[in-house]
């Protein structure tokens, strides 16, 4: 039988807006607690995944690379990857998956650090991307001011509106219900500091239609840690572990302009192709929600309602809510617990499957979570069980 | 837009797309052989990967195939709010160029509005902006 893969520890530093404690440091928060919950420590760390390694050029979006984590933890690593050419964040975690399955190591660091708030703060620091001279993809977007992906989500975003009716009251459950979890997130005291109501959310200024301001998450600043063990070296490990049961990460072309659908379409279709588990059988849902757009594509692409009716299957909001059928991001996701930028959702998924959700916990023993990244050309996405 | 357009840099494969306007051309790469389009532009065609390939010129007819308003002022002295859109080229299927629909109102932009490309000039860049046709 095929060696398995599995989450073990998993932690968090805070997470702040404009924290002046080095990204480095966030980093060695989170895998500390990583390691104290998996009863691990760092000599037997023997793999490190991360994306998109540092970010030279733009330090604020990824301040710290797994060449620096190895360096300055002293890890002896056996395998290791960072990159941004990969199906989406979650992508290091299906990487490390892999490598665990194939014996390369035992127990694998994936992290995510951001610093894009810290950053703003301080650019004589931290390196703002170029704006003189464009090189690559956003040549094809950026001369005409699209400037963010924002504008770029919210194109697809306008075609459900015009296409398939989409209104701003049900577009806005997601940012809606996000608040509302984050109010009972304490991790997201910097971020959320009272529930949005949908009357507010009817009167915020637009960024680029149909997406608002609360549409849009905010620049954050934390470091995330998964930790990813071998189904043979679980014995090592005193948490519960969460089995990646499937992982799939598709795309057609890398382009946010060329396709109809994103690519989270085909990678939510794909998800089902390596797993007998079925929609019907998740308990909860933790989809990337950059843009509040992303998880009704996220939604209809992993089969939980048509293509063209996301926006219905979450309209009034109590679907997705904590008591819903399908609670959906109940750790306030990225709208209302920080760009913690993809590793937020795998993080919230484990916890939710082990009961250790406090106040956000959801009822009735939950075992089969999704956790997905991504927008646009990158999509991954992740099944996760307690077996 | 009273302020300078973020400038691509010029290459073998995008000089062509970016400084065809100065003929009033909107070139787009096609393959001679198998008569596909290729976008954005290469060296090689990427539906049957032939090197016998070149910019040509098309009829800048096309359709608006989505847009946003932009409301966001991303720069200082940026004017907003103005159209993003992405537009379908009639004549080069599977072409969709990201631009700004221009010379009209924000409320005036539909999907399936049939649009004309026009130019705007910077610094040796042919930047093609749409207009409304008919």
């Amino acid at each position: 039988m095929a060696r398995e893969a599995y989450i073990t520890g998993i932690g968090q530093s805070e997470v702040a807006i404009r924290t002046t404690r080095h990204p480095l440091l966030l980093t060695l928060d989170a895998v500390r607690e990583a390691l104290d919950e998996a009863g691990l420590t760092i000599d037997q760390i023997d793999g490190v995944a991360t994306f998109p390694g540092k970010s030279s050029g733009n330090l604020g979006f990824s301040p710290v690379g797994a060449d620096e984590v190895i360096e300055a933890l002293g890890i002896k690593a056996k395998w290791y990857v960072g990159g941004m050419e990969q199906p989406a964040q979650l992508a290091s975690i299906a990487n490390a998956a892999l490598a665990v399955k194939q014996g390369l190591c035992r127990h694998v660091i994936c992290f995510r650090t951001v610093y894009e708030a810290a950053a703003m703060a301080r650019p004589e620091e931290y390196s703002r991307p170029r704006a003189d001279v464009l090189d690559g993809f956003v040549q094809w977007t950026v001369p005409f001011w699209a400037m963010s992906a924002a504008c770029w989500t919210a194109q697809y975003a306008m075609a459900h509106v015009v296409h398939y009716g989409m209104t701003r009251e049900q577009l806005g459950q997601v940012a809606i219900n996000g608040s509302k979890n984050a109010m009972l997130n304490p991790r997201a005291r910097a971020i959320t500091k009272e529930a949005l109501t949908l009357d507010k959310y009817m009167s915020a200024r637009m960024i680029s239609s149909p997406l608002c301001l609360y549409d849009c998450d905010r620049f954050s600043d934390c470091s995330t840690v998964v930790i990813v063990s071998a189904g043979d070296a679980l014995d090592e490990v005193k948490c519960t572990p969460i089995r990646i049961a499937a992982m799939s990460g598709s795309v057609d072309r890398p382009s946010w302009d060329q396709v109809d659908w994103p690519a989270a379409y085909e990678t939510g279709a794909d998800l089902w192709r390596h797993t007998d588990y079925r929609p019907k059988d998740v308990d909860t849902v933790q989809l990337y929600d950059g843009f509040a757009f992303l998880p009704i594509n996220w939604l209809e692409a992993l089969g939980f309602c048509e293509r063209g009716e996301g926006h219905r299957f979450i309209e009034g909001g109590t679907r997705i809510a904590l008591d819903g059928e399908l609670p959906m991001n109940t750790h306030g996701g990225q709208l209302g617990a920080g760009r913690l930028h993809g590793f937020g959702f795998a993080h919230e998924a484990v916890t939710q499957l082990r009961g250790l959700g406090g106040a956000r916990q959801i009822a009735g023993d939950p075992k089969v979570a999704i956790a997905t990244s991504g927008g646009g050309p990158m999509a991954a996405a992740l099944l996760l069980t307690r077996d | 837009m009273t302020i300078k357009r973020p400038r691509p840099r010029l290459d073998e494969e995008n000089r062509a797309f970016w400084t065809g306007g100065g003929e009033g051309k909107l070139m787009i790469a096609k393959c001679g052989d198998c008569g596909e389009h290729t976008h954005p532009p290469r060296l090689l065609c990427r539906h049957c990967l032939s090197e016998n390939i070149a910019p040509q010129p098309v009829s800048g007819k096309g359709k608006v195939d989505t847009f946003t308003v932009n409301y966001q002022s991303w720069a200082p002295g940026m004017e907003v709010p103005f159209v993003i859109a992405r537009v379908r080229l009639d004549d080069a299927p599977g072409v969709i160029l990201t631009t700004n629909i221009v010379n009209c109102t924000i409320d005036a932009v539909h999907f399936d509005d049939p649009v004309q490309v026009t130019f705007e000039e910077q610094d040796g860049i042919f930047y093609p902006l749409f207009e409304k046709a008919d």
